[in-house]
């Protein structure tokens, strides 16, 4: 059984419907990418997982537990944490309380422990630890919302568009982090829209299109796919 | 570790400053006269206090534009009105129902519980009202938050203003403008019933200790988990609610203890000043209190207490006795009273300009007006190479 079953949901904003039907499945381990363009429904996708959209219909099955209709902060609880499109990190506190936020429904005592692993992953928010997120770069934000979303000692991670408003070789150490998070046994479900670098990093991919998934592959393979290639890789 | 001693640094520094405000107000009415005017205004600034609090917690820490305020005086209040007076008259055959009250009052009919019993209702009354009213809002955001506030609190205003005419059984649910009085006078245990007509005091010592309880809870709410939970849906709701913020529970939290904390002063109110008018309740109360948060300083607790003794000192010295002077002396034809709230305005207008964090800027607000500059990611890459 998959760690993470996702089969024929619907997610509506208002009356439109932005998931005609999607369904995926992520293996324990596995990095996963679903790449598509504009309004495909990929970031609708993780909000629906996340909670944050609940779909109307279908089904979402985490760890062998319905949680389609579960409260975001339980899906968080059960080891769903999500890096949100647009990075959100909180703005006005410093990198630390940021970090303390993302461990929020944890109440265990190891968080300092987990806090170095982060620094070990970012050694630039180390660095900045007690700086305002607010007045860091883009790239370090994002750093800050992947290391953030660890600290609830995630099963599966979900990062929104990691590389979106990033300088280009920022984004390249960000997915070689992102590479290691999920080698140290993280299973990461990603989401991007320039997919080189996503598709590089992850075992295998679905495509997209106006809410519906039009392919699904192993990712070397869909790099290779001509038409792939055309419309998202910019080949 | 040398967060943990800045923290504790911070608490004594607190402690301290607690310590001189409440020693210097606790010495403040014995300047005066037992029953002079001004002791009689500081204790309405001190109400005020607790109010401004209260209002703190939604407003401030979670970020909640409440701009219907007032109802929470008004259920408070009106707690009172029913719980302390002879407003039902004919229950248990007109002799009333009495508990914990004075001998004198005890022969009278309606309804009379000590006035502690009547803080607790007071507490349960607005706290769920509070929530009831945070209900409807939990799926708006920002402006739209702080129009549906306004509309609740006009709709219970409008209600406490016309009550005479709404009957709840035989009885009417105010007495509308012609207020429910006389309302009991406070009795504690231990202690004679108060008598403002000999000695004000007793009253001016209950309202301090109420700010002095509520300074602790504010600080208390401040650190705690839940705090941060709501300065988080403050800065960014999305990303609360990524991380497992509870945000329906959260928001209807902050709802419950600012409105509660409203109730505690609105009784203490009701009971100073003898009666409980319906038509005290307007819109414009609202705006009197947030004017103190916001002039002191949103989220910031010493700020908000500034605020509110600034603005009772300004509604109860400055206008009435320096400046309706002056526009007598230079025979303007109207005094600075009938214009106070335009006062007020002009006020938060010259804060916004001069100084939009106000009088004691919370740490992280201070930061976001101040413009520190940002650095790129351009710069990371040349660290790097």
């Amino acid at each position: 059984m998959a760690l993470l079953e996702v089969s024929d949901i619907h997610t509506f904003y208002g009356n439109i419907e932005a998931l005609k039907g999607i369904s995926l499945e992520v293996e324990e381990g596995e990095c996963v990418t679903l790449i598509g363009s504009n309004g495909a429904g990929k970031s609708t996708t993780l909000r629906s997982i996340s909670g944050l959209s609940p779909p109307r219909a279908g089904s979402i099955r985490f760890d062998g537990d319905e949680i389609g209709a579960t409260p975001p902060q339980e899906i968080v609880g059960k080891g769903i944490s999500q890096s949100p499109e647009g990075r959100h990190v909180f703005q006005r506190m410093t990198v630390r309380e940021n970090l303390e936020l993302g461990a929020y429904l944890r109440k265990d005592s190891r968080l300092n422990g987990d806090m170095e692993r982060v620094f070990e992953l970012f050694p630039r928010l180390k660095e900045r630890e007690r700086q305002k997120a607010g007045t860091m770069s883009g790239g370090e934000q994002q750093m800050l919302a992947i290391g953030r979303a660890l600290m609830a000692e995630p099963k599966l991670l979900l990062l929104d568009e990691p590389s979106m408003g990033i300088a280009p070789i920022l984004v390249e150490r960000i997915y070689e982090t992102i590479a290691e998070i999920n080698r140290r046994g993280t299973t990461i479900l990603l989401v991007e829209q320039s997919a080189t670098f996503a598709l590089d990093v992850s075992s295998r991919g679905y495509v997209l299109e106006t809410g519906t998934v039009r392919l699904t592959d192993r990712s070397d393979a869909l790099l290779e796919n001509p038409e792939v290639q055309r419309a998202y890789l910019g080949a | 570790m040398s967060a943990l001693r800045e923290l504790g640094r911070r608490r004594y520094a607190n402690l301290a400053i607690a310590a001189l405000v409440l020693g210097i107000a606790a010495v403040f009415p014995l300047l005066f006269d037992p029953i002079s005017g001004t002791v009689g205004d500081a204790i309405k600034a001190l109400a005020f206090v607790v109010m401004a609090l209260g209002l703190n917690v939604v407003v401030g820490f979670a970020g909640l534009l409440d701009l219907g305020y007032v109802a929470f005086y008004a259920f408070g209040a009106l707690t009172v009105g029913w719980f302390a007076s002879d407003h039902f008259s004919s229950v248990n055959a007109e002799a009333g129902i009495h508990l914990g009250v004075s001998e004198f009052i005890s022969s009278l009919p309606g309804i009379h519980l000590n006035w502690l019993l009547i803080v607790v209702a007071a507490v349960i009354v607005t706290g769920i009202a509070g929530m009831l009213i945070g209900l409807p809002t939990l799926r708006l955001r920002g402006d739209y938050i702080a129009i549906v506030t306004l509309a609740f609190g006009e709709i219970i205003g409008r209600f406490a203003a016309n009550g005479d005419q709404v009957k709840i059984g035989e009885y009417a649910f105010s007495n509308g403008r012609q207020a429910i009085s006389p309302t009991d006078p406070i009795k504690l245990p231990f202690f004679q019933e108060f008598d403002q007509a000999f000695n004000i005091r007793p009253y001016y010592y209950v309202a301090l200790a109420l700010c002095a309880i509520t300074l602790f809870v504010n600080f208390r709410l401040r650190d705690s988990r839940l705090g941060r939970a709501w300065v988080a849906i403050r800065e960014d709701e999305v990303a609360a609610a990524s991380m497992g913020v509870p945000l329906v529970k959260t928001k209807l939290l902050a709802y419950g203890i600012g409105a509660a904390l409203g109730g505690i002063a609105g009784a203490f109110l009701g009971a100073y000043l003898n009666s409980v008018n319906g038509g005290q309740f307007q819109f414009g109360f609202s705006i009197f209190i947030l004017a103190m948060v916001i002039l002191g300083g949103l989220g910031s607790i010493w700020g908000v207490v500034i605020g509110a003794v600034v603005v009772s000192v300004i509604n109860y010295y400055v206008i009435p006795d320096l400046l309706d002077r002056v526009a007598t002396d230079l025979d303007l034809g109207f005094t600075v009273s009938q214009i106070s709230f335009g006062v007020f305005g002009f006020l938060l207008v010259v804060m916004m300009v001069l100084r939009p964090e106000g009088i004691l800027p919370e740490r992280r607000r201070k930061l976001e007006l101040s413009g520190e500059a940002g650095s790129a990611d351009d710069a990371l890459v040349e660290v790097r190479a």
